[in-house]
């Protein structure tokens, strides 16, 4: 179908970091579009829209999600955490005070996907080996850190959170 | 926070807070009322005619507002700038949109401008082109050889330039040697893969002539001068803004075509206009890095000594030049004794025009080339003379007490002591040790391989006589009126945390916190005109304009205090967010008290303006020349042929360093993207010169689990040529690394005779060498 042709568009309610919303939307709208274009949540980014780089990773009814790879409408009432909803009552969450006292970032374009993917490896196994952790960050690409020091980000978060 | 000492530690990032929250702005979060988007129509072949265009279903179709092609800039955009160029060379010509003839797959043909991104990209699958495809050169021997289908008819070859650099008498080495050591290495096209691509949004004002850019970029000043040039703009009414830019690695230091096309595509239409680069798109048309053939001859001693050097390169330009594409080779050639005395040196480049996407800079840009060549070449000497590749280095290292020293190609090294580094590498990694267990491991028929690379690297970008563009840096440091301290860099950074070290610089000066500074940059409308962020420029350059600035406004403020405190302003110490005579802190001024002195001016001091505030520019009166040792040491299954870390140690030495925790990161980033040449990355194109690892399913990236936990440390040979003895560290890591990772691959099966494994070195290369050399199984 054709942009430029009548698209049925189709009702979708989603809650993201908690606030619900209601929007209509194309049918081949991709999530991270919807996110970044309709909702104005633009923390989430596209480093190469074929679910690799995982910098649009965000939680999707409590797993991680490459938005990239998911229509807008698939979501329909679902749930969704991004990196703007981590912080609560302006303190941030460990994954992300990780990131910061270990410098697990540089230009800061992967960070959103990097912390919600190591959101979710703590989630899975609060205590997590170095290795562990290395391949719970498969899905994720950094061009800037060599990784060491995300690696670090999230062993620190893992330690604040187990205490 | 103590504000007394913050030079040197480990200071967490004041950039981290807005990008930890999602809450930063990249080009492509930016929203503009009317905004329109851009995709473009880019060829599907390496070498083609194009017959005809057919746009107009496309233009049919609702939301598109405009289509575009060379047709339509005919006359209008000029081509596109090359600012490195070499004597005698064939220089091409190209624009935003090509028609007639199209040379590499992903040159854009066309451009649509819709109402929305998805209609923009359904457009151009209604374009058609008519193409009559050429036979395609895509290997650069080839390339040379005569009958080769040409890029450029009017050429009468591919070749694009000869460049030529010698000192000494490198044939008379040759002759003279004990042994000429022979070597044909290919360093193979890489891409820089920042992980946000490129992207361009442009907003005109057409009421006053105002014009803004915005690119992720490594130069916005140099982007806006350009900008204006080819729109025949005044500079004055072009604003060019870097916002957040997520990773540059070189190749956004360069110029292209679109961030012509965008801002013309503003003024035409009267409407905010976006693009944002597709990853395909990243892979196809943003410029690849490396790319070069050498042939290595070496004259050596028998005792390891080598005495000359010839280097043949063979330098894959791709088929347009961008703006340093040809510079980036004779950076080869000017480093190509490294940290060796070798008194006769002689490099031959050619640039070679092949049927593919330009090269240009990407980290290093052409210094990990000439390091590779060097650092394989003193393994092959070890190899040959049976001698230890530790020793080797040793015996030919320019030694600390010869410092200032000038190499063979006109350079003159700042300062060194690259035993140092190598001596504390190898004691990190107990090297007697490791050889001993290689020996043993040999007779029970494994593969442990140890490799080295000691380097020396050219860096802060540089004195303006030797660089394509001005090599000094701007910076203002402003005292405001409150006190708080702003600072403007003319410095782009896009990684590496310059508004935190520039502050430090700033904030122990003045005897404040980290809070009380602020670091601006990367906006052209905030900062004075500035050169950017490459070339391991923006510590040293940057950073000494910075503390240049800082000087100036601090004797300025120190008057004011002094004519406050009644004391002489040369006997003021600025600590702890004051200021007082060393010899009575009791009596002092805060900076606040300060601030309000020069601004409200109801006091002013005996002949002093208003205000605080001082503007510096640092022409620099050398480069600086950073190194280190590099140590990888592997185990190879014998089975399969992959490569398992045991040790990845790194001894960089970057003269006086300004925030620990921001050079870890930055030699981590430097090595990960070295070792992803060794072992993963690598641009295919097939013979018809189709990309082959046109997305990330193909071009390999090195993820977490693929890469080796880094031992960093250090020696500090301050740099006698700023103020700041910095030298620079953002591609210390990439040129390290590569050649120390392929050496240890190498060494593995040297008992074996082998020389050389090129790269990357993936285990079906490896498995084909154990099965080549190794030991022969019954079958």
């Amino acid at each position: 179908m054709l942009g430029g042709e009548v698209i049925m568009k189709q009702r979708i309610n989603v809650k993201i970091n908690g606030v619900s919303y209601q929007h209509e939307v194309e049918p081949r709208l991709l999530l991270v579009h919807y996110l970044r274009d309709v909702v104005g949540l633009t923390g989430t980014h596209i480093g190469c829209e074929t679910s690799i780089c995982g910098a649009c990773t965000v939680i999707l009814n409590g797993a991680a999600v490459k938005s990239c790879t998911i229509l807008a409408v698939q979501v329909n009432n679902g749930e969704i955490l991004t990196v703007e909803g981590l912080a609560s009552n302006g303190h941030l969450h460990p994954v992300q005070e990780g990131f910061w006292e270990k410098h697990g970032l540089q230009c800061g374009f992967c960070t959103p996907g990097m912390i919600m993917a190591g959101y979710q490896i703590l989630q899975r196994n609060p205590n997590p080996t170095e290795e562990q952790i290395r391949e719970g960050l498969e899905g994720n690409l950094c061009r800037c850190t060599g990784y060491q020091h995300i690696v670090e980000a999230i062993q620190y978060a893992a330690q604040k959170m187990g205490k | 926070m103590a504000s007394t000492k913050l030079i040197g530690e480990r200071i967490k990032r004041k950039e981290d807070p807005r990008l930890i929250t999602g809450t930063s702005q990249y080009v492509d979060d930016i929203k503009l009322p009317n905004m329109h988007y851009v995709a473009f129509l880019r060829s599907i072949y390496a070498h083609a005619k194009i017959n005809r265009i057919d746009v107009e279903e496309a233009r049919k179709l609702p939301g598109v507002v405009a289509v575009l092609t060379a047709e339509d800039i005919k006359g209008v955009l000029k081509p596109m700038p090359c600012a490195g160029g070499v004597p005698d060379m064939h220089m091409t010509e190209h624009y935003p949109l090509s028609g007639g003839k199209v040379r590499f797959v992903g040159e854009a043909i066309a451009a649509v401008v819709a109402t929305d991104r998805y209609v923009a990209r359904d457009a151009v699958d209604l374009i058609n082109v008519d193409y009559d495809p050429l036979p395609a050169v895509v290997d650069m021997e080839k390339a040379l050889e005569k009958g080769a289908p040409l890029l450029y008819e009017e050429f009468g070859e591919n070749r694009a330039f000869t460049w030529k650099i010698a000192g000494g008498d490198v044939d008379k080495a040759l002759q003279e040697a004990d042994r000429v050591v022979k070597l044909r290495l290919v360093n193979h096209r890489v891409a820089p893969i920042p992980l946000e691509t490129r992207a361009v949004l442009a907003e005109y004002r057409a009421s006053d002539g105002q014009l803004t850019v915005w690119s992720s970029t490594q130069i916005p000043h140099g982007l806006r001068t350009l900008v204006a040039v080819q729109l025949g703009l005044p500079e004055n009414k072009v604003r060019a803004i870097a916002p957040e830019v997520g990773g540059g690695f070189g190749c956004k230091v360069d110029f292209y075509g679109e961030e012509v096309l965008i801002p013309y595509l503003a003024m035409k239409l009267k409407c905010p206009v976006k693009w944002v680069e597709g990853r395909r798109e990243n892979l196809q048309a943003t410029d690849h890095g490396r790319d070069q053939i050498n042939y290595i001859e070496a004259a050596v001693k028998n005792d390891g000594t080598v005495t000359g050097l010839k280097v043949k390169v063979l330098s894959d330009m791709g088929a347009y030049l961008q703006l340093l594409t040809p510079a980036i080779p004779t950076l080869t050639g000017l480093m190509m004794t490294g940290p060796y005395k070798i008194p006769n040196a002689a490099m031959e480049v050619l640039g070679v025009y092949t049927n593919k996407m330009s090269t240009d800079a990407y980290r290093g840009a052409g210094r990990p080339e000439a390091t590779y060549l060097l650092e394989r070449t003193m393994d092959a000497v070890a190899a040959e003379l049976k001698l230890d590749p530790a020793e080797v280095r040793r015996k030919n290292f320019v030694k600390p007490e010869e410092f200032p020293y000038k190499t063979a190609t006109g350079l003159v090294y700042d300062s060194g002591n690259y035993q140092a580094a190598l001596q504390k590498a190898l004691d990190i990694v107990e090297y007697k040790k490791l050889r001993d267990e290689q020996k043993k491991l040999q007779e029970q028929g494994k593969y442990m391989g140890i490799g080295l690379s000691s380097y020396v690297e050219i860096c802060a970008f540089g004195p303006s006589a030797a660089t394509a563009t001005g090599g000094w840096e701007s910076a203002t440091v402003r005292i405001e009126p409150t006190g708080k301290v702003t600072v403007l860099t003319g410095s782009s950074p896009h990684g590496q945390g310059q508004e935190t070290t520039f502050a430090q610089i700033v904030a122990e000066g003045l005897g404040l916190t980290m809070d009380d500074v602020t670091v601006q940059h990367g906006d052209t409308a905030v900062v004075q005109y500035g050169i950017g962020t490459f070339g391991s420029r923006a510590t040293a350059v940057g950073g000494t304009a910075v503390y240049m600035a800082l000087q100036k406004v601090k004797e300025k403020a120190a008057k004011f205090a002094g004519h406050m405190l009644k004391v002489d302003p040369k006997t003021l110490v600025f600590e702890d967010g004051k200021v007082f005579a060393k010899e009575n802190p009791a009596k002092s001024v805060t900076m606040l008290d300060v601030g309000q002195a020069a601004y409200l001016a109801k006091d002013l001091p005996p002949d002093t303006e208003p205000g605080l505030i001082a503007t510096a520019f640092y022409e620099p009166s050398n480069f600086t020349y950073p190194f280190g040792t590099h140590v990888v040491v592997v185990d190879i299954d014998p089975e399969t042929g992959e490569i398992k870390f045991r040790r990845y140690v790194a001894v960089d030495d970057c003269g006086n360093i300004i925030n620990m925790l921001t050079v870890h990161g930055q030699v981590h980033g430097g090595i990960a993207q070295g070792l992803g040449q060794a072992l993963y990355e690598e641009v295919v194109y097939d013979e018809n010169g189709q990309l082959v690892t046109g997305s990330f399913m193909d071009y390999c990236v090195p993820k977490a689990h693929q890469l080796p936990k880094f031992e960093l440390d250090y020696t500090v040979t301050p740099t006698n040529v700023n103020p700041l003895g910095a030298k620079g560290v953002g591609e210390a890591g990439t040129i390290g690394s590569t050649p120390a990772m392929v050496n240890a691959v190498v060494d593995a099966f040297a008992h074996l005779g082998v020389r050389n494994i090129d790269m990357p070195l993936k285990p079906e290369k490896i498995w084909k060498v154990i099965q080549e050399y190794g030991p022969k199984r019954p079958s």
